[in-house]
């Protein structure tokens, strides 16, 4: 099951650069939150603060509070233990080039040290089945490189990979956009089907595609989020002056 | 009255003929590429020739060495040690194991610390001043020669111990062997894209994992390739072994005394008056590169394929 996230005054930094002010936000769990806004609105650090991985870059920090069910992400947990149950798919395919299709989806288990290989072999199954990716890659799954794979092949894998380990929260970073009208599809269909398992935060720049897979969007713009409401409300009757114009194309 | 709506030039060398402007045009695109042509087959040339340049000594010096050392070559000069001066016959056989006894040690101790000093610079180092330091000491000891090794191996270890010693002799070339594998491991770690390593951090993997499982895994060829390299490099060394291994005309295989090794038989049958002698030395050195090369191939296959196979 996905566990719902309550975001209270985050700020988060680069260097000098303030790129997150005071962000509050209720994730809700099981549902899909899309995060919209131009390119350098703060939408990629947010979705990087929430399971840590902001702070792997040595010149960033955030304050604040992040909470998944009632565990304080900032407090209560190692950045390990988070990443482990908040997964991540990045905007590029990132397969590991000199592992298997079997050894990229085993891999978040195989490198924390788990061997059992008749639960690996049943978590791989499972995974890439999930991600859709099965009955292209049963056949060579230990004998091709996961980087031989197209790159709508290699996005879903990620998607296997991360959901490997059992999150409960899935963040995908802008997980189409690399990717041609087909494979995007598919990572949709995909993430409708996903919603009913794991709490999906999505940021893409592709507003049709905030509407067709997110209950809630939420609206960044210069580090602030403007608007967060649900899917329908943005898209049909925003709030604010600014969202209105960012969906209507006048800017951005 | 009439105007020709193509106003035309006359080419300078006049012949007669009324040319479009054109004409001027096109004679500059031929002569543009003909001229592309023949640079473009010149600098194919250069680098063919230089292709040549690189192997023409190697082949050479390699064809020499059979020439003038494969005739001295039997089954005594791998099995006996070096006869007394007069006698005929003798072998290099304690040389080949010292060399062999000396470049374990070196790797040994060389290879680990060269890759851990890497990643340090790569992974963690980052920025600080002591990653700055460590690499100008790297590229410095890179450059110092190989003889001063020798006598830092001797003031650190042979002083101290009042004797010669084969473990000396280890510790200079691994000395000489962590700069390149240092500086390799470093350049190779930062060809890794970073998108891989969030991968890894993304999942959950802790940081020390993610370096040894993804960034060496990913980086091990260029870091093989590294290794090999520094190991080919001092696994020819001479002079770094003339005070600290010493050489030894008979068999030894403690670490704690003098021991033979073939660049140092080498040398001193090399230097000697007998022409006996000088065929040894030509054999042990193509002995030598026959090693190295074997060696290099060797682990070369192994390591290759210990990637592919994906152990992780």
């Amino acid at each position: 099951m996905g566990a719902g996230i309550d975001v209270e005054h985050l700020n988060a930094w680069y260097g000098t650069t303030h790129t997150l002010q005071d962000i509050n936000l209720n994730i809700p769990a099981n549902h899909a939150t899309a995060l919209i806004g131009p390119s350098g609105c703060g939408k990629s650090t947010f979705v990087r603060c929430l399971n840590r991985m902001h702070e792997t870059n040595p010149i960033a920090r955030a304050t604040g509070v992040v909470k998944m069910g009632d565990l304080d992400i900032y407090k209560d947990a190692s950045p390990v233990d988070i990443r482990r149950r908040v997964g991540m798919v990045f905007q590029r395919p990132n397969p590991f080039p000199t592992m298997s299709i079997y050894d990229n989806v085993a891999s978040g288990l195989k490198l924390n040290g788990f061997r059992n290989k008749a639960i690996l072999d049943e978590t791989v199954e499972r995974s890439l089945k999930a991600a859709a990716l099965w009955e292209e890659v049963k056949d060579e799954l230990k004998k091709k490189s996961g980087a031989s794979l197209s790159g709508g092949q290699q996005q879903r894998m990620c998607i296997a990979r991360a959901l490997a380990v059992d999150p409960e929260v899935l963040l995908m970073d802008e997980p189409a956009s690399a990717l041609d009208p087909v494979s995007t599809s598919k990572i949709e269909d995909l993430i409708f089907q996903l919603k009913s398992r794991y709490t999906i935060v999505i940021v893409t720049h592709n507003m049709q595609q905030a509407a067709r897979v997110a209950e809630n969007t939420g609206f960044f713009l210069n580090g602030k989020m403007v608007e967060f409401n649900s899917t329908d409300k943005i898209f049909t009757t925003p709030s604010d002056k600014r969202t209105e114009d960012y969906i209507t194309g006048r800017f951005g | 009255m009439s105007t020709n709506p193509i106003p035309t030039v006359t080419p300078s060398g006049d012949d007669g003929l009324l040319r479009p402007p054109m004409d001027f045009q096109t004679r500059r695109m031929r002569l543009n590429s003909a001229r592309r042509y023949l640079v473009n087959h010149l600098v194919t040339g250069l680098a063919v020739l230089s292709t040549v340049l690189v192997i023409v000594p190697l082949v050479a010096i390699l064809g020499y060495l059979i020439y003038k050392g494969a005739s001295s070559l039997n089954l005594a000069f791998f099995t006996h040690i070096p006869a007394p001066v007069g006698e005929p016959g003798g072998g290099m056989a304690n040389s080949m194991v010292g060399s062999g006894i000396i470049l374990a040690l070196a790797s040994s101790m060389g290879v680990p610390v060269g890759i851990a000093a890497g990643v340090y610079l790569a992974e963690y180092g980052r920025g600080k001043m002591l990653a700055m330091a460590v690499r100008f000491t790297a590229d410095v000891l890179n450059g110092i020669p190989s003889i001063v090794m020798g006598i830092a191996a001797y003031s650190l270890i042979v002083m101290r111990q009042m004797h010669f010693s084969a473990f000396s002799g280890g510790v200079a070339l691994a000395i000489m062997m962590v700069p390149t594998i240092t500086r390799t491991t470093e350049e190779m770690l930062l060809t890794v894209p970073h998108a891989i390593r969030e991968a890894a951090l993304g999942l959950g993997v802790p940081k020390w994992r993610t370096v040894i499982s993804v960034s060496l895994r990913t980086a091990s060829p260029g870091i093989i390739t590294g290794c090999m390299l520094a190991f080919a490099r001092v696994a020819g060394e001479t002079a770094p072994l003339l005070f600290t291994a010493f050489g030894n005309q008979f068999w030894s295989f403690k670490l704690n005394e003098p021991i033979a090794a073939l660049p140092l038989q080498i040398y001193v049958y090399a230097i000697s008056p007998y022409d006996e002698w000088h065929r040894l030395a030509w054999a042990g050195a193509l002995v030598l590169i026959l090693m190295i090369m074997v060696s290099v191939t060797l682990v070369r296959i192994y390591a290759g394929r210990g990637i592919l196979k994906g152990a992780s």
